[in-house]
């Protein structure tokens, strides 16, 4: 009885049996589904239609299933339909799939127009929700930090430390080799394009100035928030769907305070000393590549540096860094706390993290543009 | 059906687990027979969801052999392998459901995988799943995260069933179900294994699932089988960790 399953259709006087036979299991479940659609066919040809199964082999949920999926359709059609010959062992099964009911309604509403603006009008109102839960988490962090001022013993120490490695001193590799590229490559354009009219020198210029005020501390602000924003998200984001961030409200604690501050904190202060440290990178690459291929050597180089940049541009540049870090930070644990349940929830955020961090991170810049402009630094 | 030597389903023999210096399982053998549902007890900690691992293929193992089906499973090559992995269904001690997908979804996933039927009868099949494990058709347009504890191991134990396995594998299956809702299951399990001739292999510290779902229990310590019967025998036995476990004030609470 190892063969293909069968289903064979027997007159038996006014009545009719249909012997299913064979292993009704969920290997050839698409066979039987094939079989069962056509002993449906029969529905109301005879008066008296019973299904006999006593020549079952093996039968499972699959099978079972169908048997009463025939069931149902045959008696359905007016004639009232039996199971016979059901062994002992499988009528709880039999009994188990009786109970089914009809088919379930189907997942998601199909797409429609109605649909698709709903989607955009959401979206639209969550680009507001975003900037309100933005400022409501920038106040929660000073209301924090003013806390921690007047009761000092709340401070968490070890774990700002902790990040502040972290975020900083582990970022050092990345981040000094990353700007000391771009530093060789802004030298080495400057110096191709600058010598067709014969201004090498002012490659010097351009780079200290570039590096100094903007591209320093942009490229590293980018850097950061695609490093280290996108773990404070995915930490948080666990944290918060493991209920870690619940525990800890019920035992007393402020989450800002344990886990947004030091977090926050560390960012701040490793954002300067990174972009400081960028700048510098970015100086001697440049420093290097003209020396090496425009032929400015490295005394030439440090004169006309000089001259051409003034500690207004560093400072413009420096300031900048931790407020930019505040802003990553700040959507960074905002993104975290906003994660759901599930594992996609939470990459969806920590890729809003990156994205909105930097998109901030540019708009600061440009803010900051304006600013120093119309003070003239 | 191939042959089936001496009945056992899963045979272990000898194997040894090792995490760093830590020696978790120590030269173990265990036999599962066809057909019987197996209570895997022990103390916390003493490596029963590490057994389970092991066999499943989680968890590298240091030395030892598995069978099971009949299949060694370290001498098997993918194809074997997968054709034993379609043949069992585990439940894991948190469900593991697919948080990225509804349930229905996550109970078609593997009938999506291995067989090829039509949406309907696959709807209508993860329809009869979960009412086997005591769930409304409603539930199955629900994603993970809005489930209770117990119905996402309802919703697991509908998933390991999916495919009509000949074993499932159940890593404390009633723990976090009330005791209504457990003794159900345990009834479930029963049924199940009659009318599919389900063999079951089930960690648990339930001791109602021990006295009313299990044919036989095996008991781990120091890395061993310490003790492997009947739960008559597991009462006889003199080892001081079982006197305790079938002779505390919870057992004699469920013998009445």
């Amino acid at each position: 009885m190892n063969g293909d399953p069968t289903l064979e259709p027997i007159a038996q006087g006014n009545g009719l049996a249909l012997c299913a036979a064979g292993p009704w299991i969920a290997r050839f479940a698409p066979d039987l589904e094939r079989i069962v659609a056509d002993a449906e066919k029969l529905a109301g040809s005879r008066p008296n239609i019973f299904i006999d199964v006593s020549q079952v082999s093996k039968l499972d949920t699959f099978g079972a299933w169908l048997i009463e999926r025939l069931r149902r359709s045959l008696t359905q059609g007016g004639v009232e339909a039996k199971i016979a010959g059901l062994s002992v062992n499988y009528s709880s099964l039999v009994d188990e799939v009786r109970r089914v009911k009809a088919t379930p309604a189907p997942d998601a509403s199909p797409v429609s127009i109605t649909g698709m603006l709903d989607q955009i009008g959401r979206s639209v109102a969550g680009v507001g929700a975003t900037l309100v839960s933005l400022i409501d988490m920038l106040g929660a962090v000073l209301a924090a930090s003013g806390r921690v001022l007047i009761r000092p013993k709340g401070f968490r120490l070890t774990s700002t430390v902790h990040h502040l490695e972290q975020v900083c001193w582990r970022a050092v590799p990345i981040v000094v080799l990353i700007t000391f590229l771009i530093g060789c490559i802004i030298s080495q354009q400057g110096i191709f394009h600058f010598r067709k009219f014969g201004a090498d020198i002012f490659v010097v210029d351009m780079l200290g100035v570039l590096v100094l005020r903007e591209i320093g501390v942009l490229l590293v602000a980018i850097m950061v928030a695609g490093r280290s924003g996108s773990a404070y998200t995915a930490e948080l984001g666990s944290m918060k769907m493991r209920e870690e961030i619940d525990a800890l409200r019920t035992m007393g604690f402020d989450p800002i305070e344990v886990l947004i501050l030091p977090r926050m904190l560390a960012l701040v202060l490793a954002l300067p000393i990174l972009a400081f440290l960028g700048a510098m990178a970015a100086l001697y690459g440049g420093g290097l590549v003209a020396w090496l291929y425009g032929g400015v050597d490295p005394d030439a180089f440090l004169l006309r540096l000089r001259d051409a940049i003034s500690i207004d541009h560093f400072i413009v540049g420096i300031i900048k860094a931790p407020v930019m870090a505040a802003v990553i930070g700040i959507v960074a644990c905002v993104e975290g706390l906003a994660v759901q349940g599930s594992a996609e929830s939470l990459g969806q955020h920590t890729t809003s993290s990156v994205v909105k961090g930097i998109f901030f991170v540019i708009v600061m810049d440009g803010v900051f543009a304006i600013f120093f402009a119309s003070i003239g630094m | 059906m191939g042959p089936q030597p001496s009945d056992a389903i899963i045979r272990v023999r000898d194997i040894t687990v090792q995490f760093g210096t830590n020696r978790i399982l120590d030269g173990l053998n265990l036999d599962v027979k066809r057909g019987e549902i197996l209570g895997f007890v022990g103390p916390s900690g003493s490596g029963k969801s590490v057994l389970t691992r092991t066999i499943i293929g989680l968890v590298p193992k240091l030395s030892g052999s598995i069978e099971v089906f009949g299949v060694d499973l370290d001498a098997a090559d993918a194809r074997a392998r997968r054709a034993v992995e379609r043949r069992w269904g585990v439940l894991f001690q948190q469900g593991a459901l697919f948080s990225s997908l509804t349930v229905r979804q996550n109970i078609q996933f593997p009938v999506r995988e291995y067989l090829n039927l039509s949406q309907r009868l696959m709807d209508e099949i993860t329809i009869a799943k979960l009412g086997m494990v005591g769930l409304k058709p409603e539930v199955a347009h629900r994603f993970p995260s809005e489930l209770s504890g117990g119905m996402i191991k309802r919703v697991a134990l509908a998933r390991a069933l999916a495919l009509d396995p000949e074993l499932v594998f159940l890593d404390e299956p009633t723990s976090g179900l009330d005791p209504i809702g457990a003794g159900d299951f345990d009834e479930l399990v029963r049924t199940l294994q009659r009318t599919l001739g389900l063999t079951v292999f089930m960690v648990t510290h339930d001791l109602d699932s021990l006295y009313t779902a299990c044919d036989r229990i095996a008991v781990l310590g120091n890395g061993k089988i310490i003790a492997a019967g009947s739960i008559a025998d597991m009462q006889a036995s003199q080892h001081p960790w079982l006197r305790q476990y079938f002779h505390g004030k919870r057992a004699r609470a469920v013998m009445g």
